[in-house]
């Protein structure tokens, strides 16, 4: 059954006909075009779709549509500002060579902005404790723990 | 820039931007779904398949089984051509199996309007099967009553047997056996050592799609080996190689696991059934587990005799690999490990080895990182430490005693060791980890900690770069320049997250003088258009692909030299680049810039002058190999109550030769030893002791490394210059991983005297040592 | 896509057990971190889900005014982690919370849900158990009360019918944590995402002169087809010294009373040790934050 949801996706509100057996990852990607939101297992284990709900990190592999009805979303698409400006946490990923495949590089970043919108230091540690719902298997996480040392400081 | 900078990575703001596309960001929104119907036995014969039911779910549009696929088998390994019988691959792949091999085997495939369409046409396809009695290791599989392939009545798919003295390799052939003493060596001490198949684990699963533009079959995959799974597509489906056209965008991490031809020509064949309509196939992570390729489980014996000054007198090993149930990569990846136990180290007297590969009911091994190499080193720097601890002598000079050195000539391949930092890496990682000190300062904390215990401990290896002269090693670029200086560079060499396109644009800037900011390299292969290469393994593309990049760049500075001299009436012999400008010395004021001549050699109408868009391609053939080495260092905490290991940090030291790019070396270096600490602490592929279903086909149940599990890491270069690299360097793409595992190991060792010869070193392990020893009170 | 044919939001409790009565076989929702997972696995199909997230009433936590601490089913970790009601009292709950899965977990999955999934590791169990909590279930007849011990009845089983009950609260009774010190060990072979190999909760109460155990509650998971109460134990060291003795007491106790399973994931001997292991370390834990000695 489609079901017709409202959300404010990246800054704008939208309002799209869902299947009631979707996806948000599956409605962000293919109605949406967002494909930053990846799949890389779709049982809420890799954190590659992660996106914010209402500003909190969410696998959205494992979260229907239909209850995202009324609620913000980002993505990285919806994160610079200007174009050609990078986030600063987008930056950091570049600057600290975060990135290798790139594919769990999207939701990482995500659960980066979300951590640097706490407005919070953090220790090496508890970075470490803040970004383990992501699997990443190319950087031993090095990088991009230094990365995200850069952008909120360290404690 | 150029080489020896930290150039920031080609692609890295198109993948933090999220606008990098991988296979299924591409897949066109009219694309058909397809799903495989998997077999639910390890070991049969499809008599009959019943399809009716899924024929009438509203939205399935096409089904294939067993019985509608050519007949005629095809290679899935992403190996070049080879025309020495020796190495060519094994043709055994069907697109669809009717003689089932293992438990979730492809028997038939739907596609439909959507993924769920076609996975419950799957559900209601009805397969009856004549089954037959699966085996699951190699010494059951060589009495199987129903071999896996009948063509290899014993299940053995090769083996590689020899002796070794004087240099000199002595072919022979020994017989399958899993005596742990070596035949005719009974006097030497022995140990068996093994490992489980494990998975590369990419984050992006394996997925592709097939459509047809005409006659033509195009096929957009996450393959690391276009050119070579285009071959294997056109043999599946009988077409000439002309009508096949593979795209390989940007790839999701691959580490040897997409190197094989997997479900393309179930795509293919399925598009061609439907006129050539897009279909899409994206494995599930299930799927990706059990369908795509794992890394060789392999059991080592090991023997050995030491003379009174700790040097190796005689040396034996045999190895018996798990290929699973289609040969992929056949004995290629067993026999990289036997001849690698007699590169690192040898012995003065007595030197023999044997390996097997057998099929059995599982599934397929094939290429994975370290290609053979991390089994062996598992093996071979354990035994290490436990002879060093047997004699009372330091682990390092033991190594140190019985190492390669300097000016090695490999028995089997015929190189002379030229470029040699292994010493010398032992060294840096000692002093890093301030081995003397740590080692005796543990031991002193251990004597009176009985539940937690400190351990150092180290591994060394040598991993060679490229195949060659096994197979040919050759690759081909092309670069274009544009009439304001700027220039695209296409390699037929694919990234798959490791960074190679950096580092080829580094090549052309050193060469040409043109920032990376200026260089485009094409990321996506395209085998109508990109040029020729053998793609991505054995960590060979800085140092194959590389020297094509070279050229070529040396084709096109000779180009734009030679026009230079022709436009402004000079000679050509002085002239140089610099800067992005001509100059006739260094340091004078250009003549002009590359830019310059580039715009006004293609447009000029002065009727004179022929115009040209200035290009230049080159293929390189690369003949030499060399070793790359490293040494690892792990620090680790045991808490020996709950058997389990804590890594405090690594130390991990390599030399590669020349570092093209040290901040993506290093981020190589992180990525392998993160991979490595899972192969040592919990990664395994598990199956059903009776079926051969594989039980841990998801991330929580096959547990790769959290950020919560890795160490901190510390990483060093020992940078010497390889005559035969195309700017000294050598291999670094697989070679972190390799000595991950046997160091971790050797520090668990050092901090509880137990020596587990079991890979991973899981709790559940560790805990039936520790109780075994006495380690564990047994007071409850 | 999943398999879904209808999904329903429910505003309240009232409106959520309509719906389930209305449906036959519909299944209930909070965060979905586990029925969507039953869904990909296809062990769920054609499904009827409500959603109990939207009901305001399932979520928050307080405390009542006879001094219980009322856990609404909906609320999810991440908010129990966060809670200074949990911290204050019952901080050990706040530390088992986020254990549980990863941050993104946290964020949507429930503590009702954690409950009734039945799942003998379920991460918010012990610490529950081991504080004597009790069940606020809502029916067509009113709400009755159980306790959380006896609630589960197999693996992946619970006391509550689904096709016309919802758990409304989790209700730790301020008799049972006040004065009381508790301490959640967790083992699993990864340090994130991760599910229990074995969990112990150990929550007590020390005599005035801190020197003897008072009361003592011992509570481990996937150590028996049920997360299990170690009563025998508890009774039996109930007055017990801070002693070594004691300790080796809790260690043989616990190894009596539970009947972990040899499986793929653990064998029995690596739970067996694991569980006087863990519940020796939890009882160390506890008695520290409760400023006790071993003596």
């Amino acid at each position: 059954m489609i079901k017709i949801v409202h959300m404010h996706v990246n800054g704008t509100d939208v309002e799209l006909g869902v299947d009631e057996g979707e996806s948000l990852t599956d409605t962000l990607r293919n109605r949406l075009g967002l494909t930053s939101v990846k799949k890389g297992c779709e049982a809420g284990e890799c954190g590659a779709c992660t996106i914010l709900l209402d500003g909190k990190s969410v696998n959205s592999c494992i979260y229907l549509t239909v209850w995202a009805d009324g609620h913000t979303i980002l993505t990285v698409e919806g994160l610079q500002r200007n174009p050609g400006e990078l986030h600063p946490v987008q930056q950091a990923f570049v600057d600290e060579a975060a990135v290798q495949c790139g594919f769990c590089t999207p939701g990482l970043i995500m659960t980066g902005v979300e951590i640097a919108n706490s407005g919070e230091t953090y220790t090496r540690e508890e970075l470490r404790e803040l970004i383990s719902g992501h699997l990443c298997r190319c950087t031993g996480y090095e990088n991009i723990l230094n990365a995200l040392e850069k952008v909120v400081g360290k404690k | 820039m150029g080489i020896g900078q930290g150039v920031q990575k080609t692609d890295a703001v198109q993948k933090v931007m999220g606008t990098a596309k991988f296979v299924e960001d591409m897949i066109p929104q009219n694309a058909l779904h397809a799903k495989v119907f998997h077999s639910t036995v390890a070991n049969g014969l499809v008599k009959s398949i019943d399809c009716s039911e899924a024929w009438k779910i509203p939205g399935v549009k096409a089904i294939i089984t067993c019985f509608d696929v050519p007949n005629v088998p095809y290679i899935t390994a992403g190996h070049p051509l080879s025309f020495d019988p020796n190495h060519d691959d094994v043709r055994d792949r069907l697109i669809l199996s009717r003689r089932v091999r293992f438990f979730g085997d492809e028997i038939a495939a739907v596609a439909a309007v959507d993924p769920l369409t076609a996975l419950k046409a799957v559900e209601a396809i009805r397969v009856e099967y004549e089954e037959y009695e699966p085996v699951f290791t190699p010494e059951d599989a060589i009495h199987a009553a129903h071999p896996v392939n009948p063509a290899y009545p014993t299940n053995e798919l090769a083996r590689l047997d020899f002796s070794i003295s004087d240099s000199t390799v002595t072919w022979g052939k020994a017989a399958f056996s899993t005596e742990q003493n070596i035949a005719g060596r009974e006097d030497l001490q022995s140990d068996h050592f093994s490992v489980p198949a494990v998975h590369a684990a990419h984050i992006e699963n394996n997925a592709c799609y097939a459509y047809m533009e005409g006659e033509r079959m195009v096929v957009v995959t996450c393959n690391q080996v276009p050119f070579t799974t285009r071959r294997n597509i056109a043999s599946a489906l009988g077409i000439p190689l002309g009508r096949v056209k593979v795209i390989k965008p940007f790839l999701g991490g691959g580490f040897g696991n997409k190197q094989d031809t997997l479900y393309e020509p179930i795509a293919a064949l399925l598009s061609q059934k439907l006129g050539g309509a897009p279909v899409a196939l994206v494995m599930t992570r299930e799927e990706t587990f059990t369908c795509s390729r794992t890394r060789h489980a392999m059991d080592f014996y090991t023997a050995l005799e030491l003379d009174e000054n700790n040097k190796m007198k005689k040396r034996a090993v045999r190895i018996n690999s798990n290929g699973g149930a289609y040969a992929a990569h056949a004995h290629a990846i067993a026999a990289y490990a036997v001849t690698n136990y007699f590169q690192t180290y040898s012995a003065d007297v007595v030197q023999i080895g044997e390996s097997s590969t057998m099929y059995t009911n599982l599934p397929s091994a094939a290429a994975m990182r370290g290609y053979g190499i991390p089994q062996l080193a598992f093996a071979i720097e354990s035994q290490m430490d436990d002879l060093a601890k047997q004699r009372g002598i330091d682990p390092i000079a033991f190594r140190k005693i019985n190492m390669m050195k300097k000016g090695f000539l490999d028995p089997f391949d015929h190189f002379v060791v030229e470029s040699y930092g292994l010493e010398a890496c032992m060294d840096k990682g000692a002093e890093a980890v301030n081995w003397e000190k740590k080692r005796k300062e543990y031991d002193a904390f251990n004597q009176s900690s009985p539940i937690i215990k400190k351990g150092i401990g180290m591994a060394i290896f040598s991993y060679k770069t490229g195949v060659y002269p096994l197979q040919v090693e050759n690759g081909a670029c092309r670069i274009i320049l544009n009439e304001d200086g700027t220039a695209q560079i296409q390699v037929g060499a694919t990234d798959l997250g490791q960074g190679s396109d950096t580092v080829f644009a580094q090549i052309v800037s050193e060469i040409l003088t043109i920032p990376e900011s200026k260089l485009s390299v094409i990321s996506a292969q395209d085998t109508d258009v990109t040029p020729y290469d053998a793609g991505a393994y054995a960590s060979r593309q800085t140092y194959v692909s590389g020297g094509a990049v070279k050229k070529a760049a040396l084709i096109l500075k000779d180009k734009i030299l030679a026009r230079t001299a022709e436009v402004k009436h000079c000679a050509a012999e002085p002239l140089m680049l610099e800067n992005e400008q001509i100059v006739q010395h260094a340091g004078e004021p250009p003549i002009a810039s590359i830019a310059e001549i580039a715009a006004f050699v293609q447009y000029c109408n002065d009727h004179v002058l022929q115009t040209e868009q200035l290009t230049a391609e080159a293929t390189y053939t690369c003949m030499s190999n060399t070793f790359a080495f490293g040494a690892c260092f792990a620090d680790v905490e045991v808490d020996v109550p709950l058997g389990k290991v804590r890594v405090n940090k690594i130390v991990a030291v390599h030399d590669s030769g020349t570092i093209i790019n040290p901040k993506l070396a290093a981020a190589q270096v992180h990525g392998g030893v993160a991979m490595g600490v899972g192969y040592a602490l919990s990664e395994q592929l598990q199956y059903d002791k009776k079926t051969g279903r594989m039980l841990n086909d998801n991330f929580l149940d096959y547990k790769i490394p959290t950020s919560m599990d890795v160490p901190e890491m510390e990483t060093y270069f020992v940078e010497t210059y390889e005559p035969s690299g195309p700017f000294g360097n050598k291999a670094l793409g697989e070679p972190p991983l390799i000595p991950q595992a046997p160091a971790i190991r050797n520090a668990v060792l050092h901090a509880t005297g137990i020596a587990i010869n079991k890979l991973p070193l899981t709790p559940q392990r560790l805990v039936e040592a520790f109780i075994s020893a006495g380690l564990i009170r047994a007071e409850d | 896509m999943y398999d879904i044919r209808k999904t329903y939001s429910a505003s309240s409790v009232s409106e959520a057990l309509r719906l389930l009565l209305e449906n036959d076989g519909a299944t209930i929702i909070s965060g979905g971190t586990d029925v969507m997972i039953r869904l990909k696995e296809r062990k769920l199909k054609q499904a009827v889900l409500i959603s109990i997230a939207n009901i305001t009433e399932l979520k928050g936590i307080a405390v009542r005014e006879n001094g219980d601490i009322a856990i609404g089913a909906g609320t999810t970790f991440d908010e129990i982690y966060r809670s200074e009601i949990i911290r204050e009292c019952v901080p050990a709950l706040a530390f088992a919370a986020n254990q549980v899965g990863s941050p993104q977990i946290r964020h949507v999955a429930t503590i009702g849900g954690n409950i009734c999934n039945g799942a003998v590791s379920a991460d918010g169990v012990p610490v529950l158990l081991a504080y004597d909590s009790c069940l606020e279930i809502a029916g067509v007849s009113g709400i009755r009360t159980q306790t959380l011990s006896g609630f589960h009845t197999g693996p992946g089983k619970v006391n509550l019918d689904q096709s016309s009950e919802l758990l409304t609260t989790i209700v730790i009774p301020r008799a049972e944590y006040e004065g009381y010190f508790a301490a959640y060990y967790k083992f699993g072979q990864r340090n994130a995402m991760e599910i229990a190999t074995l969990g112990c909760a150990v929550c007590l109460r020390l005599s005035a002169d801190k020197k003897s155990i008072d009361e003592l509650r011992i509570a481990v998971s996937v150590a028996a087809p049920t997360p299990l109460r170690c009563r025998k134990t508890e009774a039996r060291l109930r007055g017990a010294p801070l002693t070594n003795q004691t300790i080796a007491a809790l260690r043989k106790g616990v190894l009596s009373e539970v009947q972990p399973r040899d499986s793929w994931r653990a064998s029995r001997q690596l739970r067996l040790q694991l569980a006087k292991e863990l519940s020796e370390r939890a009882f160390r834990q506890a008695l520290e934050t409760a400023g006790g000695e071993i003596v």
